[in-house]
Formats: structure tokens, C-alpha cells, sequence
């Protein structure tokens, strides 16, 4: 090969890889390096000066109460996932074998996670109404009177999280679905020779043969019970003490103009996020989000 | 049990009603809040007043509501900016997250690892965590309040289509790449007229999965396009809630009208789905 031929051969990668690396650097990781350089600085945003403030922004976050809280909030969320998760395993595991209308039960029970974020926050406002369909509902079950779903402190973030099991068990179903009927038909027939039953597949058989995907969705969830967003800010807009992390990191830098604290609070929850992950990978090192 | 056609103790029996009754139980709770969405959409509005949220509407085949809320609520603008982000997107992903994979299979190069790491731990970074600091950068290019910056952040922050393809393309043989280098195809050539084509049902699934997001996402259009024409179907639909607070007729018909596009794709696309999700999440 002429040495001309060489290069142009080893730079053949980088002309395809190029434009997606351009775009990887400028909207990942210059924001995230951008974040540690703001959180350590009183910003407000446009003005030219930046006044270096140290941990400040940090000793605030864990110091404020009402920064604090937000920490709680999201102790709702994973309580909702643990149900997800329960939910979807159960339900892929009855849907794995014959089941009539088995195809419809698949289509209902995953079709909310296909609709669109507004809307669902919308049909729940509905739903959650003083007097509305889940007053309506219970009224038809015996449990009289109305209730302050939304407006209601102690209720609020059970309701909002109960809309987060309604959107995303679908998904977490059909992950589920795919994984077990992925485990080879043989293994199930001879585990019934040997007298195993429906308890025991489930323990020695689908739960080993599915444990990567189970592992991808519990960071899933994790990670997405950390940066719950959507719905509350759609429904409550984070009122009645339902302000979740991201809500408020957003709150701060774009209506309080504090972009050196919000910019302290996005990394503490994105540290948060990549130390679940890395704890995951060290439990499980082949399973999970390595799909590369 | 059942499918093996052995005949049912009692207790046998009852495990295969409980587990029915699961499945019927959870259906309802789905389909309820949609069903009564759908019920308040066809009521007038003193009817609306009026009837309890379980209470069929008069009339089911009240159009009035939807009218107004396509005409009012500005859904038509809704539907053009949508479709433009969705089309621009969508196909720059297909040849970005190609190219990418195309990259990362089939060289073997100097810092090969690294360009795999750097993606590989982007995908683990939840992109709303750095829209604070995102947002200066979009700032800063003038792309704020312009379609460019959803069509900027949806083509840069998409690994889960790169991962697609990559899983897609290690099923094509490199025997078919050497054959046609040995015929003198360029890389380029091979790209387009041998891997590209091959990668069709990789490609659907990508355009399917890609498209439902673009369709549904909220708070990129929400942060970066404020401005009432540049609104898409999440924001026209969100903007509903002040003027039409007191009139849930109206907000409910907008929830179905973004809901319906969804219901068809889904009924008509049902597999590529299922397979797209399974596909972005194992090996």
C-alpha cells in the first residue's frame, strides 16, 4: 500500500463517525462539563460576569430544607417502580403461556406508554378531579366522599406516582415479555417431566433466564425515578410539596435565574444517576445497558 | 395446566380465574381513564356540568368539541411543525446512527475504545438532567426559538437507535463487505449499496421508535421553542390548560385528538414495535 492508500484507510472511520461525534461533544459532553464549570459560580444566565463562589451552591443543596426535599419525592417514585416492576413481571409471566385474547391483554397493558406525556397528565387531571372518575369509582365501591388527590399533601405524590406505574409498566412488560419468550420452549417441557411447577419455573427457570433485562430495568427505573419530570410539572406544575428534582433544577435556572445552584443541583442528580449504574455494573458486569 | 389438556383439579380451576380476573382487572384500570377522556370529549358543555365522569354522553357522535379544539387550540400548526422536526429527524438519525455503526463494526482503529466508551456512557446520562447547561449552548448557536434546536438536540442525544443498527449490523456477513471491496467498491459505496439496504428492518424499527418519541416529547419543544407559532402537538396540546381550564369537553377532545394518531400506529405497526423495544434493550 502506497502511504497515501494508508491514510486515507485509517481515516475511513472518522469520515463516518465524524458528524455523529460532532453532535455527541456538543450536546453531551460540553453541556456536562459546562455544569461542573457553572455550579461553581453565582450565574444568573446572560450577565458576562461569573462570580466564583466554591462549594457554595453545594452547601446550600444539602443545607436548605426546602432544596432538600426534593430528595423525598423521589423516595415515591421508586416505591411506584418496585411496584412496576412487580406488576410486569407478573403479568409477562401469565402472558408467556396460552392465554385467550392473550394479544389484546398485550396491546392494552402496553399501549400507555406509547401516549403522549401532555395527554396523559390531562386524562389524569381528569381522573383525579374532587368528584371526578376515581371519586366516582370508589363511590360505586362504597367509599363515599370526595378527595384532594392533587391538592393534598400527603396524596399528592401517591397520585402522581400511581400516574408513573399507569404510563411505564407497559414497557417494562413487554421488555419482560420479550426476554421470556426468549428461553427455550425444551426447558420448560422438561422442567414439567421433572414435576416442576408454575412457582418453580418462574423461580429456576424464567427469573435466571430473564435477570439482564430485569437488570436493565431496574436502572431504568432508577434512573427515571431520579429525573421524574413530566407528569408533575404537567399536573401540578410542582405544587403542594410535588416538586421533583428536575423541577426544581429547572425552576432555578430558568424562573429564579440561578444557573450556578441549578447548574450544582443537575450534576448532583446526574452523579446520582451514573453511581446507580456503576454500583449495577459492578453487581452484574455482563448484564445491563452494555448493548454495544 | 390448561394447554396440555389435563383436566383441572378445583384448585386449578380457581388459579386459572384468579389469573383471568387479573388480566380483566388491569385492563380496566388502563382503559377507565381513557374511556371517560373519550366520553367527556362528545358531551356538551352543560351535559358536561351536569352528568357524572362514569355517565355515557348523549350523543356519541358529537363532533362540536373536537372541531373547536382543532380550530382553536391551533392543531393544524401543531401537526405542519411537528411533522417538519419529525421527518428531519428521523431521517438524519437513520444516517447518523448508520454511520456510527457502520464505524464501530466493521473498522478496527486507533482509540476505537474510546469513541465506544464516550457513547456508551452518554446513553447512561438522562439528557433533561443537562438541559440547564444544553441550553446555553443552543442559546449561543441562535438556535433558540427556531425548529433547528429540537431537530439539533433529537439528531445529538440518540444512542439508542446507535445501538439498534449495531446490533442489526453485526448479523449482516462481512463476507458480503470483502466481496464487494475485492469488486473495487469504495467504503462509501459498500455503506450505501450494501449495508444500508441490508439494514432496512433496522431502519423501520429506528424510524417507528424515533417517531412515537419525537411525537411525545414535552419539555425540549416546551424549553427551547416558546414561541406560540413554533407550537408542536405536546405544546399547542399543553396550552390548553389555561384558557380552557373550566371547560374539560374541550381539553378532553384535545386529548384525543394527539391520542388517535397514536392508537393507529400503534394498531397498525403493533409488531415493529414490540420488536424495536426488545431489540434497543438486550443483546
Amino acid at each position: 500500500m502506497s502511504d497515501q492508500r494508508r491514510w486515507v484507510a485509517r481515516l475511513t472511520p472518522w469520515f463516518f463517525l465524524a458528524v455523529p461525534l460532532a453532535f455527541l461533544v456538543t450536546f453531551t459532553y460540553v453541556p456536562a462539563a459546562n455544569l461542573v464549570a457553572y455550579s461553581f459560580t453565582k450565574w444568573d444566565g446572560f450577565s458576562p460576569a461569573k462570580q466564583f463562589v466554591g462549594l457554595d451552591n453545594y452547601a446550600q443543596l444539602f443545607t436548605r430544607p426546602d432544596l432538600f426535599r426534593v430528595f423525598f419525592v423521589c423516595l415515591y417514585y421508586l416505591a411506584a417502580a418496585a411496584v412496576q416492576v412487580g406488576l410486569s413481571l407478573y403479568f409477562a409471566t401469565v402472558l408467556s403461556f396460552n392465554v385467550r385474547f392473550r394479544n389484546f391483554f398485550k396491546g392494552v397493558l402496553f399501549f400507555p406508554y406509547l401516549v403522549n406525556g401532555v395527554a396523559i397528565g390531562f386524562i389524569f387531571l381528569y381522573f383525579f378531579q374532587p368528584g371526578g372518575t376515581l371519586d366516582s369509582v370508589l363511590r360505586l365501591a362504597g367509599v363515599h366522599g370526595q378527595h384532594l388527590w392533587l391538592g393534598d399533601p400527603d396524596l399528592v405524590n401517591w397520585s402522581l406516582a400511581g400516574v408513573s406505574v399507569w404510563r411505564y409498566t407497559g414497557l417494562s412488560f413487554v421488555l419482560f415479555l420479550g426476554a421470556i419468550q426468549s428461553i427455550p420452549a425444551e426447558l420448560y417441557e422438561a422442567a414439567e417431566i421433572d414435576g416442576a411447577n408454575r412457582w418453580h419455573q418462574f423461580r429456576h427457570l424464567i427469573l435466571p433466564g430473564i435477570r439482564p433485562t430485569l437488570s436493565l430495568t431496574v436502572i431504568l427505573c432508577v434512573s427515571g425515578s431520579l429525573s421524574v419530570f413530566e407528569i408533575p410539572f404537567i399536573m401540578t406544575g410542582g405544587a403542594n410539596g410535588s416538586t421533583t428534582f428536575v423541577i426544581q433544577a429547572l425552576k432555578l435556572a430558568f424562573q429564579f435565574n440561578k444557573v450556578g445552584l441549578a447548574s450544582a443541583a443537575a450534576l448532583v442528580l446526574l452523579l446520582l444517576v451514573l453511581l446507580v449504574t456503576w454500583v449495577q455494573r459492578r453487581i452484574a458486569p455482563d448484564e445491563g445497558v452494555t448493548a454495544l | 395446566m390448561s394447554r396440555h389438556g389435563h383436566t383441572l383439579s378445583p384448585a386449578g380451576r380457581a388459579a386459572v380465574g384468579a389469573k383471568y380476573l387479573s388480566l380483566v382487572v388491569a385492563s380496566v384500570v388502563t382503559l377507565l381513564p381513557l374511556l371517560v377522556i373519550f366520553m367527556a370529549a362528545m358531551k356538551t358543555e352543560r351535559e358536561r356540568a351536569t352528568s357524572g365522569p362514569l355517565d355515557p354522553p348523549h350523543d356519541w357522535f358529537n363532533m362540536h368539541n373536537f372541531a373547536f379544539a382543532f380550530t382553536q387550540g391551533g392543531m393544524l400548526t401543531a401537526l405542519v411543525n411537528t411533522a417538519i422536526i419529525l421527518v428531519v429527524s428521523v431521517t438524519g438519525t437513520v444516517f447518523i446512527g448508520s454511520m456510527t455503526a457502520y464505524a464501530i463494526d466493521r473498522f478496527r482503529f486507533r482509540l476505537r475504545g474510546l469513541v465506544l466508551w464516550a457513547f456508551l456512557l452518554a446513553s447512561v446520562v438522562p439528557p433533561i438532567t443537562t438541559q440547564v447547561a444544553t441550553f446555553q449552548i443552543i442559546n449561543g448557536m441562535g438556535l433558540f426559538n427556531t425548529r433547528l434546536a429540537p431537530i439539533a438536540l433529537y439528531l445529538g442525544t440518540d444512542i439508542l437507535s446507535i445501538m439498534i443498527f449495531v446490533q442489526f449490523m453485526r448479523s449482516i456477513p462481512v463476507s458480503l463487505d470483502e466481496a464487494a471491496r475485492i469488486d473495487g467498491a469504495s467504503t462509501f459505496r459498500i455503506y450505501r449499496t450494501i449495508i444500508l439496504p441490508l439494514l432496512k428492518p433496522a431502519i423501520a424499527t429506528v424510524v417507528i421508535i424515533k417517531g412515537v418519541f419525537v411525537y411525545n416529547d414535552f419539555y425540549v419543544p416546551f424549553l427551547y421553542m416558546p414561541s406560540p407559532d413554533l407550537g408542536v402537538i405536546s405544546t399547542s396540546l399543553f396550552r390548553f390548560k389555561g384558557p380552557y381550564s373550566a371547560h374539560w369537553e374541550i381539553i378532553c377532545a384535545g386529548t384525543v385528538l394527539v391520542i388517535l394518531p397514536t392508537l393507529a400506529v400503534f394498531l397498525f405497526l403493533q409488531r415493529f414495535i414490540y420488536n424495536g423495544l426488545t431489540m434497543g434493550a438486550t443483546k
